[in-house]
């Protein structure tokens, strides 16, 4: 029998203001040390990691309010759960005002550090990999934060999921800023959420760089209010290696900026470009829904501002055909549809999409194209592409986003 | 079958005539620092925990949660002069010194599950003043004692299954945040089980004096409503008579939904309900949600990566082969499987209930 020992081994060291250290260095009993610190830390209390691989077998969790877990940095401390037995993620956080620095999580069987239902995340200086590169087998979400508000996710970076590098869902009020995101299928993925702003970030040689969704069927919908601007959206033309199923497997290879189904969503003064598909897609939800409370177009979306590079040269999935058609290929691409269906019955919506002042090196002036499909999932059978430019019009621009940094 | 007829008899065995000469050991159960040993409780009359003591009682349940196959005796303590409140929607409100008992074991064949049971943890759920807390006690090898082990361990266990088959795995004993991965609601930890519709059944009630040793039958005693023997026991203030009842997931007395939906009731939604920990997911699989959307019915995946298996629908309608839900209830691998944690088995009576509920399912439906 293999009872785990009690907290002995763990270091405690008292610190300022009553606060404590637990320090965890990597060896045989680490991971015991590990979750036992988790479990008793108290308010306010570190958990220092050491230098080096700790390798656990089974999931962390960690439900103290304001407990900081920082390493030595994100290539010095790593969790390693190359053998995990047990646990749906890495690490799972659910408590308020806790802070995640400089440490990695390599190879989670499930999703690499979900934070669910926090009121104050912030991730720093950390790393989601799986390190194999892209596969169907890896997790689905490197860095997760779910029905949160004040996420802050800085200086890190997520590499190889199946689904998104850094996933931010049904959450409000969010800073995504300096990160790196590469080979994951989304790079950075903002669903469902209010009040993001995604900035500085490098999302490179994903299927998808930044994605802007909202889905239908659950708790929190109608995501609004999204900033993308002075990111480098480039080369993201991986495969798509999601499991089937999953929304993002729709993602086709070679999308810059992907905007589906939100409204008042700016995306401006990125570098956006060597997208093979597009440099930036403005779509509906195109499957069928029975929720009533969904709206599944883009609304209030304002392109401006940006530098284009290279795209459209060798687009795939469902648009791939009207290339082949001789369609030419855009910077931005809206499906044009208008119209939805809820139970038969048709709403129509103001559609407001404005592409401004984007410049191109390859045209100088960016290139738009409409498929004119007009009601939300038409097949593309029905396109009736059209250059262009939907009028021009001034468009709020969402708030800027303030969390304590 | 064999197993489940098994602890629907035992559980029952129960200590009505018992006059133990210590009562429950109430200021254990409110201490600051809860025992290290099991038996400071009192709550049985032996050392290995078979002969619960006065007002300790045994109870069953309609349908239970799928635990790797163990076999599970469950215990509820209420201190004397106290009743639990009747809710007819979710678990009781019991009192504060309340404790809910379960004993997870396995016998060494679980062919003849009477017969050299090994008791592998003792979990206690303790109403406190301030909530709910959450107590494993792992027994030693020699059966004679439980030592609490707050966060978890690995037991390994061996035993032939219902089908004669040799079985080896390491027994998962959760730790505080990993009982609270189940047993929580909107972020406090609470009892799942014991409510109205899930205690409402017959149930044996032994009154052999000498108790047996070892839970055993015995052909003294009557078949009692649950409810009824409670609130006669003083355990629970009242219940209508018709109190509402879920279905048992393997007596086939009832319709393959009502036993499916029950089955998802029990092993899912703890989870999967809006205030639970799987909120996020949007779907609800309570027994009282009644849309078939919320409960899987061509409902699309949020968040599953890999547990998707590339099927579009948690449930689709006639095709079971094709179901989401199906595919991560039959796996074992930690990033697809369902649920989360407390299983490392597949749950092959639950998977073939489940498989021909959704097979049974109009295509057209929604």
């Amino acid at each position: 029998m293999r009872v785990i020992a009690a907290a002995a081994a763990v270091l405690i060291m008292v610190g300022v203001a009553d606060a404590r250290t637990w320090r965890v260095r990597p060896g045989p009993e680490a991971e015991q040390e590990l979750q036992t610190a988790l479990i008793e830390a108290r308010p306010g209390d570190t958990v220092q990691l050491g230098r080096g691989r700790i390798e656990l077998t089974s999931g962390l969790s960690l439900d103290v309010d304001r407990v900081t877990i920082r390493g030595e940095g994100h290539d010095e401390t790593i969790l390693s759960f190359s053998n995990q037995r047990r646990g749906a993620e890495g690490l799972l956080v659910t408590s308020n005002g806790v802070t995640l620095r400089d440490f990695a999580v390599e190879n989670a069987r499930g999703d690499g550090i979900k934070a669910r239902d926090c009121q104050g995340i912030t991730f720093r200086r950390v790393r989601a990999e799986w390190t194999n590169g892209p596969d169907s087998n890896n997790g689905a979400y490197g860095l997760y934060p779910v029905n949160c508000s004040d996420v802050l996710i800085v200086d890190s970076i997520a590499r190889g999921a199946s689904d998104a590098g850094i996933y931010v869902g049904q959450s409000r009020n969010i800073i995504v800023r300096n990160n790196l995101a590469e080979f994951n299928v989304a790079g950075i993925e903002i669903e469902n959420s209010y009040n993001a702003d995604v900035f500085g970030n490098t999302a490179r040689f994903n299927t998808g760089g930044v994605l802007v969704f909202d889905l239908p069927d659950l708790p929190q919908m109608g995501g609004h209010s999204v900033r993308v601007f002075e990111n480098t959206i480039s080369g993201n033309n991986t495969a798509n290696f999601a499991p089937a199923g999953n929304i993002v497997a729709s993602v086709p290879a070679g999308t810059g900026v992907l905007i589906m189904a939100n409204r008042d969503v700016h995306v401006f003064d990125n570098e956006i470009g060597e997208n093979g598909t597009a440099n930036v897609i403005v779509t509906s939800y195109r499957a069928e829904f029975q929720d009533a409370r969904y709206n599944p177009l883009p609304r209030n979306i304002m392109i401006r501002d940006n530098r284009f590079g290279n795209a459209g040269f060798s687009p795939t999935g469902d648009i791939a055909a009207l290339a082949q058609a001789g369609v030419p290929m855009p910077d931005v691409l809206w499906d044009g549809a208008t119209l939805y269906s809820v139970g038969g019955t048709p709403r129509n919506e103001q559609v407001r999409i404005v592409v401004q002042d984007n410049r191109s090196t390859r045209t100088g002036t960016a290139s738009f194209l409409s498929l004119g499909l007009t009601v939300a999932g038409s097949p593309y059978t029905e396109a009736a592409p059209d250059p262009t430019f939907p009028p021009l019009m001034a468009l709020a621009e969402p708030e800027r986003v303030e969390i304590d940094d | 079958m064999r197993a489940l007829l098994f602890v629907a008899m035992f559980v029952l065995t129960t200590s009505a005539v018992a006059q133990s000469p210590q009562a429950v050991n109430t200021a254990a159960i409110l201490a600051e620092r809860p025992p290290q040993i099991l038996a400071e409780y009192r709550f049985f009359r032996d050392a290995g925990a078979r002969a619960p003591n006065a007002r300790v009682t045994p109870y069953d349940l309609n349908t239970a949660l799928y635990s790797d196959g163990a076999l599970k005796f469950r215990y509820v303590y209420i201190p004397p002069g106290q009743t639990a409140r009747y809710d007819a929607e979710g678990v009781f409100e019991f009192p504060v010194g309340t404790v809910l008992i379960k004993t997870f074991a396995f016998a060494a064949d679980m062919r003849t599950p009477g017969e050299n049971v090994r008791f592998l943890e003792t979990r206690l759920l303790i109403r406190r003043t301030d909530g709910w807390i959450a107590l494993p006690y792992v027994w030693n090898e020699a059966q004679t004692e439980a030592r609490l082990s707050p966060i978890g361990a690995d037991i390994p266990v061996s035993f032939t299954d219902e089908n004669g088959a040799a079985v080896a795995f390491d027994w998962a004993v959760p730790n505080r945040n990993q009982c609270k991965g189940c047993h929580d609601r909107a972020g406090d930890l609470v009892p799942i089980g014991p409510s109205a519709r899930n205690l409402n059944r017959s149930a044996y009630y032994a009154y052999a004096e000498p108790l047996p040793a070892l839970h055993g039958m015995t052909a003294q005693g009557v078949w009692r409503n649950q409810l009824a023997e409670w609130i006669d026991r003083g355990l629970l203030d009242q219940a209508p008579a018709d109190a509402p009842r879920v279905a048992s997931a393997y007596d086939t007395v009832d319709t393959v939904e009502q036993r499916a939906r029950a089955y998802l009731d029990v092993n899912c939604a703890h989870c999967h309900n809006p205030e639970g920990p799987a909120h996020t997911s949007g779907l609800d699989l309570r027994w009282s949600q009644h849309e078939p959307v919320q409960w899987g019915v061509l409902k699309r995946p949020v968040a599953a990566g890999r547990g998707s298996a590339g099927y579009e629908f948690a449930i689709e309608p006639g095709h079971p082969e094709r179901s989401i839900l199906l595919y991560r209830m039959e796996s074992t691998d930690p990033g697809v499987m369902m649920p989360e944690l407390g299983r490392q088995r597949v749950d092959a009576r639950g998977v073939a209930l489940i498989r021909a509920w959704i097979a049974e399912m109009d295509e057209g439906a929604n």
